[in-house]
C-alpha cells in the first residue's frame, strides 16, 4: 500500500485481537490466491470485510474457519499460533463461520436445526434419547432475544424468510460460545428490510462481546455496523480503516482498485 | 439502528395456518387417510367374504409385516438421502447363504443365520461405501448390485444343487433357538385356550381336531412391528434420527455442523440390507426351503410403501409410521382384491394409480413446507 493513504493497518487496540493472521498466502498451484494478507478481530466489534469478486474473501475466510490451510503466514488464536486441520478444530476453538445458503436444512424444523451436531440428550444407553423438551425451550428463549417469533419449535425452517434463516444461524453459533463468528455476504441475497434485520442481528451479537467478521462487497451494508474496515483487492490487504475514518466512496474506490470506477461514478453522478 | 429489544411485531402477511394446514404438513396423513379408505372399502366390498374373520384378519396381516419389514429399512433410507434397489435380489441372495450354509455344508441352523446376516449387511455397507466414494447416484450403484446379487444367487444355487430351490431347511430348522426366532409362533397357548373356549374357529377334523385354526402370531408380525417401533423411535427420538434427516435434507449443511454424514449414510445402507436379511429368514423358515427367484421386485414394493407413507423421494423428509401404514394398505389392497374375488392384475393397476396420488401429493405437501411456490 502507499503511504499517502488515510487508511492504516490496526491503529491504537482496545483489547487483543482473539484472531490474528499475520501475512497469510494461499497458493492453489500456479494461482496465487492470497498474497500475504493480515486481518485481526477483537472482542465485541464488527470487522468488515470487503472485497469485489475474486479478490480472496472467499478463499481468506476458509483459510480462516479451517476449509483450507494457508502456504505461508501465521495464525493465532488468542495469543497461541494455531494450525487447523479442518473445520472441526476452527469449530473448537470458537470460530464460527456462517454461510449465505448452507446454513439451514428448509425441510427440518427450527429445534432440529438449531442442535444439529449438538444435540442434547437424557437417559441411559440403549435408551438415550433427544431432550426435546429442553431442546424446544431453549429454541424459542433464544428466537425471541433475536426478535423472531416462531410459531412453535417444530416450524420447518422453509417457512422463515431468508434473513430470518441468517438469524437463526448466528444465534445458534453464538448460542453454542462462537468467540468470533464469519458471516460470509450474509445480506448479498436480501431484501432492504431482512437486511436491516440482519444487521441488527450482527449488532447484538457483537455487544454480547462475539467478534464478528462480515464478509460484503456491499459498502453501505458494511458501513452501517462495522467498527473496522479492511479492503482486499486481488489477493492483498489494501488497508484497514476505523469508523469514521473512511466513507462510503473511498471504500468503494478502493474495492475496485481505484481510478476506473472513480471515473465511471463521475459519469453517473455519484449512484453507485 | 431500529430498535431491535422489542419483540418482532407480528408480520401481518403470514397467514394464520389452519389446523387442517398443519395437519397436512405432517408427513404420515396420507397413510392414515389411505388405511381408513382401504378398510372402508374393503368393508363394504367383501366384508361377508371371511376377509375380517381371524383367519382373513391373520392373512393379510401377515402379508403387511412382510412388506413392512422391507418398507422400515428402505424409509430411514431414503430419509438419509439414498435408495436401495437391491433389497430384493438381497432376499434372494440371504435366503440361499442359510439354505447352502446349513444344508449344503452342513452347519447348524443358528451358526447359517448368524453367517448370512453378518455377509448381507457387510454387502449393504459397501453399497454404501460404494455410493459414498464414488459419489454416484445411489440409484445406479444398487441397480448394479441388483444383478450382482441376483446372479450371484442363481448361480450359487445351480453350483450346489444343480437345481434353483434347496430344500430341507425346515428339517435343520427344527429345534434351532435362533431359528424359531424368524420361522417361531408366540401366544400360542393363549390361542389354544380361545379355542377351548370356543371363541374361536377350532379344527373338527383330521389329525389337528380340536386345535385352533389360528394357532399363534407368526414371529414375521412380531419383527414388522418390532422393527416399526424401533425405526420411528430412532427417527424421530434420538440423536441419530437428526443426523438421518440432515444427511438426507442437505448433506453439505450437515457436514458444517459436524454430523458424521458418511457413516449415517453407510449405517442406513446396512440397515436396509438387514431388513431384508430379516424378512428372507422369516421367508425361508417359512416355506422350509430356499429359493433364488425370492424376493423379485420387493425392492419396489418397499419404495411404494415408503413413498405411500409420505416421504420424500429426495431425501430429509418422511416417517416410518407412515411407511408402516404404507405396508397395510399394500397388504389388505393385494390380499382383499382377491377375497372380493377381483382379477388380481387389476391389483398393479391400482398400485400405479395409488403411487402416482402419493407422490403428487408429497410433492404438494413439500411446497407448502418450504414456502415455494
Amino acid at each position: 500500500m502507499s503511504a499517502d493513504t488515510t487508511y492504516h493497518h490496526g491503529g491504537p487496540a482496545t483489547g487483543a485481537p482473539i484472531v490474528e493472521m499475520k501475512n497469510i498466502k494461499k497458493h492453489f498451484g500456479h494461482v496465487i490466491a492470497l498474497n500475504g494478507v493480515s486481518f485481526d478481530i477483537r472482542a465485541g466489534e464488527c470487522h468488515c470485510l470487503l472485497g469485489d469478486n475474486g479478490a480472496g474473501k472467499s478463499t481468506f475466510i476458509k483459510t480462516m474457519s479451517g476449509v483450507h490451510k494457508p502456504s505461508d503466514g501465521e495464525m493465532r488464536v488468542e495469543g497461541k499460533v494455531v494450525r487447523f486441520e479442518s473445520p472441526r478444530d476452527a469449530m473448537n476453538a470458537g470460530i464460527a463461520t456462517v454461510y449465505q445458503d448452507l446454513a439451514m436444512i428448509p425441510l427440518m424444523s427450527v429445534v432440529r436445526n438449531f442442535w444439529m451436531g449438538r444435540e442434547p440428550e437424557k437417559g441411559i444407553f440403549p435408551f438415550r434419547q433427544l431432550d426435546m423438551a429442553a431442546a424446544s425451550q431453549v429454541t424459542m428463549e433464544e428466537m425471541s432475544k433475536m426478535g423472531i417469533n416462531l410459531r412453535g419449535p417444530d416450524q420447518a425452517v422453509g417457512t422463515l424468510s431468508g434473513g430470518e434463516r441468517q438469524t437463526v444461524a448466528i444465534a445458534r453459533a453464538v448460542y453454542f460460545g462462537a468467540k468470533v463468528l464469519i458471516l460470509d455476504e450474509p445480506t448479498s441475497a436480501l431484501g432492504v428490510r431482512q437486511t436491516s434485520n440482519v444487521l441488527a442481528t450482527i449488532d447484538k451479537v457483537r455487544k454480547q462481546g462475539v467478534g464478528v467478521v462480515f464478509i460484503s462487497h456491499n459498502v453501505r451494508h458494511a458501513l452501517a455496523v462495522g467498527d473496522r474496515f479492511t479492503v482486499l483487492n486481488r489477493g492483498q490487504t489494501l488497508g484497514t480503516a476505523r469508523r469514521g475514518e473512511v466513507d462510503a466512496a473511498e471504500l468503494q474506490d478502493l474495492m475496485a482498485g481505484g481510478r476506473e470506477l472513480a471515473e465511471l461514478e463521475g459519469s453517473l453522478g455519484g449512484t453507485i | 439502528m431500529t430498535d431491535v429489544s422489542a419483540p418482532a411485531p407480528r408480520d401481518e402477511r403470514v397467514k394464520d395456518v389452519s389446523a387442517l394446514h398443519r395437519m397436512l404438513v405432517r408427513p404420515e396423513l396420507g397413510g392414515i387417510c389411505g388405511t381408513i379408505l382401504v378398510f372402508a372399502l374393503f368393508f363394504s366390498i367383501a366384508g361377508d367374504s371371511g376377509m375380517f374373520s381371524l383367519q382373513g384378519v391373520m392373512n393379510w396381516t401377515t402379508v403387511s409385516a412382510q412388506f413392512m419389514i422391507i418398507a422400515v429399512g428402505a424409509c430411514l433410507l431414503m430419509i438419509a438421502g439414498e435408495f436401495d434397489l437391491s433389497v430384493g435380489s438381497m432376499i434372494g441372495f440371504a435366503g440361499m447363504l442359510m439354505a447352502v450354509f446349513s444344508v449344503q455344508l452342513g452347519l447348524p441352523m443358528w451358526a447359517s443365520l448368524v453367517f448370512t446376516f453378518a455377509i448381507c449387511t457387510a454387502i449393504g455397507g459397501l453399497n454404501g461405501w460404494l455410493v459414498i466414494k464414488t459419489g454416484l447416484p445411489s440409484f445406479i450403484v444398487t441397480l448394479a448390485s441388483l444383478y450382482i446379487l441376483r446372479g450371484a444367487t442363481i448361480w450359487g444355487a445351480i453350483y450346489f444343487t444343480r437345481q434353483t430351490i434347496i430344500s430341507g431347511v425346515g428339517e435343520k430348522a427344527q429345534g434351532d433357538w435362533l431359528a424359531w426366532l424368524f420361522g417361531g409362533k408366540i401366544l400360542t397357548g393363549a390361542f389354544r385356550w380361545m379355542g377351548e373356549q370356543g371363541w374361536i374357529e377350532v379344527f373338527t377334523r383330521g389329525n389337528r381336531a380340536g386345535q385352533p385354526v389360528v394357532d399363534g402370531i407368526p414371529m414375521l408380525v412380531v419383527w414388522a412391528l418390532g422393527l416399526a417401533v424401533f425405526g420411528h423411535w430412532l427417527l424421530t427420538r434420538t440423536k441419530f434420527g437428526n443426523w438421518i434427516y440432515a444427511s438426507g435434507g442437505d448433506r453439505q449443511a450437515a457436514r458444517y455442523v459436524g454430523v458424521p454424514v458418511t457413516r449415517v449414510k453407510i449405517l442406513m445402507f446396512m440397515f436396509a440390507a438387514f431388513c431384508a436379511t430379516v424378512f428372507a429368514a422369516c421367508q425361508v423358515m417359512e416355506f422350509g426351503s430356499a429359493a433364488a427367484d425370492r424376493g423379485l421386485l420387493k425392492e419396489f414394493e418397499a419404495i411404494i410403501c415408503v413413498v405411500i407413507g409420505g416421504a420424500l423421494l429426495t431425501g430429509g423428509y418422511g416417517s416410518v409410521i407412515g411407511a408402516a401404514l404404507g405396508a397395510v394398505i399394500f397388504g389388505v389392497v393385494q390380499q382383499g382384491l382377491f377375497f372380493a374375488n377381483a382379477e388380481s392384475s387389476l391389483f398393479r393397476v391400482f398400485l400405479g394409480v395409488i403411487l402416482l396420488v402419493a407422490v403428487i401429493m408429497n410433492t404438494y405437501i413439500r411446497r407448502i413446507i418450504t414456502g415455494e411456490r
